[in-house]
């Protein structure tokens, strides 16, 4: 498989991307420069987290009409696979790839932390190594990861089980208290219906690797190697 | 009508030189030295270079004194940022510490970020990624709403500049102590990775090549802001507020990546950033540092608003901008680079080689100045200095009556803004961007992982300004010794530091006798622990309406660890290990927390530090790392050993202890009292007798004193139990208080 990170101006995770694909899982990948049309034939689009176009206006929303989205749209309604972490989930539902917004923190602050996540859906091509109910532990780190979506919109995420990740404690418990930024229903992680876009606010690229606090987020590649590259 | 006097400038008076900030004789000295008297715009630039904050002429003599070479450092003190080596392949760091006091009071989001900016600004413009930033900061109690406001204005401000270049802010300190009511501290440091062959200067070399004008545009914010940070606050400062400049970090990321882009070619010859004192202070230090001269046609300068004169333009304090020296002939091709990342760039002017600063507005000559001269003769003071008769009644031995209830104390100890948790700070921080931060903030260093390779740098920023304050000389030693054991108890050999030495007003001979005693004690530090320094800055008059801040030399010291998988953390392991203390007790509570917030009482000496000791304590550690013979390690500090101990628990696995101490000394002394060269280890019990011979073979007294266990916190002395608690508890105590308090 062949992946592409994508570069905003203002992108910062995308170098962590680069290096967790490249020189963690193997996989030869190429960045995507925002100004640019071509997808260069990926397999996989990262949206990476930052702050694209320096996130003025609205986090996304400039991000929306540049060229290279455009072109990640067409990619994604055709089955392309494409991963928003962060300021990406956010480009992601501005584009209307993904539903729902994302607005500031329940509490106004930005919060980088550990926070365990449940495992919700792992039937999805980003999360088929991890477990149905597990409990992973991965860093976030954004000011607008309070995840909204209106009652209709919020039933059929349910009903069609696309929510991959919930904010938890240890146990798996969702509730108020493990909901670290305010999102509805502890919403961290969603699919698109048909399964090829994930948009999350955690940062799996940032415990991908033995020397990290934990290595949880390693899985959620090893799913996209194994799902896409057909390796075993 | 010439050009010149259709700025309208007033007549240059010695008054219109008092309001810019220079003195009677710096004003006849200016006219000495020029031979004549300088007109409006040239009085301005010189005004500021003169400036405390430009010229460190209270400083200058007594800085000179700093040990600032060991063989691996490659760039000492005078460049944007020191530089020293980590490998043998080429790899390098580069850092600095640097102040922005005075501003954050002012207008603390803003003060902060730009602090934040600058101190970035001036890693990347010698060519190195920044991959780590710390912050040391102080405040007044917590107690008054605006030191509220200041704390959560700078913390937030710190967050959104950081967070957004996408620099992670991996640990530092702060402070709380009503000496920093009228005047917080903020003071901004960065780390930078850089190939040794890939290292820029601030040059200006080669006649006929252009100077170039790189990142945001020349507004009206900040002028005269280094002449702000040169002088005593009062009641009117609020009116300052025109003087801080505003950053916007989006725009600073740009020009990172525009800049480390440029920097692959080989197009340019120098390149420095425009920080205090903005475009003067790099068109003065790029040409004296090469001997050469400029020409700046300033109407060229890109500017916010037309109306702007050559006085605003020459200085504004901007934000996010450059200078740079470009070979001739490459003008298109670094402005392709600059238009790739949509920033400006423009042609300002050309070097030239008669040693002069000559600025052109409409093709006329408005001001030319001798660039030498002015950058290296500035005035240079030796103030004097004298220790007070006053500092015999704070110095004296102090008693107090010990508790009954040891444990209430510890409770209030834990739960003190300086002692506890600051998690309510560091989450407001992306510290993890990069995937470098294999040691996340709360240990006693942030460890950072250099690119893919297994070599690290440990950072620590320490300094007690109360233990300065009440020997200034034993302070400045242990601002050394504390970092350089933070380093070392992670694993790393300290290597070398950055300094931010703030100080009241330099005019006063009690400020300047802290400042020189402060600056002896360091020296004496860094020479028997091997650490050189390579850059820093000085703050002075951090004075509000005649009240001084305690004396605050604030160190970061940088440690290397060749594979990061060896480093050590503070938190406990595992049950049923040993816990040793390395070190001794001597029972003193002079200067310590405890003394200060359970007795009120900031005085008595503060505790001496036996530097062979600490350098004992560096060299144990450092071997003990490399052969993975340690758990977990912590340095005994403020609020001393008893609080050092309760914090190994404090981490999600809730750890806890039975601690059977034995001692003479009064329960009191021996908890809390904050003698140096104490570390606690965790050991496990396969490592214990290995532990013990390589404390012996390097004259290190250590002892068993207790054991892990689970969820407890039990501590005894001579059979009586004195603190028996959950650890959650005490967590709770600690985890939960600033964030209380901020609510």
């Amino acid at each position: 498989m062949k992946a592409g990170v994508v570069v905003f101006p203002g992108s910062n995770c995308d170098h962590d991307c680069y290096h967790i694909l490249k020189h963690v899982m193997g996989v030869e990948t190429v960045f995507l420069w925002h100004k640019d049309t071509d997808l260069q034939g990926v397999d996989l689009v990262v949206l990476p987290g930052g702050f694209s176009y320096g996130d003025y206006l609205r986090c996304g929303a400039i991000a929306k009409f540049s060229p290279i989205v455009s072109k990640i749209v067409d990619f994604a309604n055709q089955g392309g696979h494409v991963l928003g972490i962060c300021n990406g989930f956010q480009v992601l539902t501005e584009t209307g790839l993904l539903p729902g917004a994302l607005m500031k923190n329940r509490d106004l602050k930005f919060i980088c932390k550990y926070s365990n996540l449940r495992v919700d859906n792992s039937d999805t091509p980003y999360s088929r190594m991890y477990a149905a109910g597990e409990v992973v532990n991965v860093p976030v780190a954004h000011m607008d990861g309070n995840y909204f979506i209106d009652a209709d919109g919020l039933a059929k995420l349910e009903d069609q089980n696309q929510i991959v990740f919930r904010y938890s404690d240890g146990n798996g418990e969702c509730n108020d208290t493990t909901n670290l930024n305010g999102s509805v229903n502890n919403i961290a992680g969603i699919v698109n219906e048909q399964g090829n876009v994930l948009g999350m606010m955690p940062h799996p690229e940032r415990c991908a690797e033995g020397v990290m606090e934990t290595r949880d987020g390693y899985f959620l590649f090893e799913s996209i190697v194994k799902s896409i590259g057909g390796a075993a | 009508m010439s050009v010149y006097d259709s700025f309208n400038y007033p007549e240059v008076t010695f008054p219109v030189a008092k309001e810019m900030g220079l003195t009677e004789g710096e004003f006849e000295g200016i006219k000495n030295l020029l031979g004549r008297t300088p007109n409006y715009i040239e009085l301005g630039i010189i005004s500021s270079m003169y400036s405390e904050h430009c010229s460190y002429k209270s400083s200058r003599m007594h800085l000179a004194k700093f040990p600032t070479e060991a063989p691996w450092v490659v760039q000492g003190p005078g460049e944007n940022a020191g530089i020293i080596s980590v490998d043998d392949e080429g790899l390098c760091v580069c850092f600095k510490v640097e102040s922005h006091n005075h501003p954050s009071f002012i207008m603390p989001f803003q003060g902060a970020a730009t602090g934040v900016g600058g101190i970035l600004r001036d890693v990347f413009t010698m060519g190195a990624r920044p991959v780590a930033a710390m912050n040391s900061l102080r405040f007044g109690s917590l107690d008054n709403p605006k030191n509220r406001f200041i704390f959560e204005g700078v913390v937030e401000g710190i967050s959104h500049y950081g967070n957004c270049f996408g620099v992670p802010t991996v640990g530092g300190e702060v402070y709380f102590n009503d000496c920093y009511n009228g005047n917080p501290l903020v003071n901004a440091f960065a780390l930078g990775v850089v190939q040794k062959d890939k290292i820029f200067l601030a040059k200006a070399e080669g006649k006929g090549n252009p100077v170039i004008y790189v990142g945001a545009k020349t507004g009206r914010d900040g002028i005269h802001g280094a002449t702000m940070a040169s002088a005593e606050f009062d009641e009117n400062s609020e009116a300052k507020r025109p003087n801080v400049q505003v950053g916007d970090p989006f725009k600073e990321k740009l020009l990172l990546e525009a800049c480390l882009e440029l920097m692959k070619t080989d197009y340019i010859v120098g390149i420095q950033d425009m920080g205090a004192a903005g475009l003067t202070s790099s068109a003065f230090e790029m040409t004296s540092n090469s001997g050469t001269g400029v020409r700046l046609d300033l109407d060229n300068v890109p500017v916010r608003e037309s109306s702007m004169t050559p006085y605003e333009i020459m200085l504004s304090e901007s934000q996010e901008r450059m200078l740079m020296v470009a070979k001739k002939g490459y003008e298109d091709k670094v402005k392709a680079i600059f238009e790739k990342w949509d920033l400006d760039a423009s042609v300002i002017g050309e070097v030239t080689d008669d040693g002069h600063v000559r600025l052109t507005w409409a093709g006329e000559e408005v001001a030319v100045l001798e660039a030498a001269p002015l950058a290296n003769e500035a005035p240079k003071y030796d103030r004097p200095y004298a220790r007070p008769a006053v500092m015999d009644a704070i110095q004296a031995p102090v008693e107090v009556t010990t508790p009954e209830n040891i444990q209430e104390i510890l409770e209030k100890l834990l739960a003190n803004p300086t002692i506890a948790s600051k998690h309510w700070v560091y989450e407001q921080y992306d510290h993890m961007v990069r995937v470098g931060t294999v040691q996340l903030p709360g240990s006693d260093a942030a460890v950072i992982r250099l690119n893919e390779k297994e070599v690290g740098v440990a950072l620590s920023s320490d300094c007690n300004s109360r233990y300065c304050y009440l020997n200034p000389f034993e302070g400045g030693k242990a601002a050394i010794a504390e970092s350089a054991r933070n380093v070392a108890v992670s694993g790393a050999r300290p290597r070398a530091f950055t300094n931010c030495l703030n100080f009241g007003n330099p005019e006063k001979e009690e400020i300047m006798w802290q400042f020189v005693s402060a600056i002896e004690g360091i020296i004496e530090a860094a020479n028997a622990l091997e650490t050189p320094v390579v850059s820093g800055n000085v703050s002075l008059y951090n004075e509000t309406e005649g009240v001084p801040i305690h004396p605050t030399p604030t160190i970061v010291m940088v440690g290397v660890i060749d594979d990061v998988t060896k480093r050590i953390g503070s938190y406990f392991k595992e049950t049923g290990s040993t816990i040793y203390l390395l070190g001794e007790n001597d029972g003193h509570i002079g200067g310590s927390e405890y003394l200060a917030s359970i007795h009120g009482k900031e005085l008595g000496d503060a505790p001496h530090v036996d530097l062979a000791r600490e350098k004992a304590i560096i060299d144990f550690m450092c071997e003990a790392a490399d052969k993975r013979l340690i758990n977990s390690a912590h340095d005994v500090s403020d609020g001393g050993l008893a609080v050092a101990l309760c914090e190994m628990s404090f981490d999600d696995s809730e750890i806890g202890m039975i601690v059977k101490l034995e001692s003479e000394l009064k329960a009191d002394a021996l908890l809390f009292g904050e003698n140096h060269g104490r570390v606690i280890l965790e050991v496990g019990n396969a490592h214990a007798v290995e532990v013990e011979k390589l404390a012996k073979a390097n004259g290190l007294p250590i002892k068993k004193i207790g054991r892990t266990t689970s969820d407890k916190i039990d501590i005894s002395l001579n059979g009586d139990q004195l603190v028996s608690l959950k650890v959650k508890d005490a967590e709770n105590l600690w985890n939960n208080s600033i964030g209380e308090i901020m609510k």
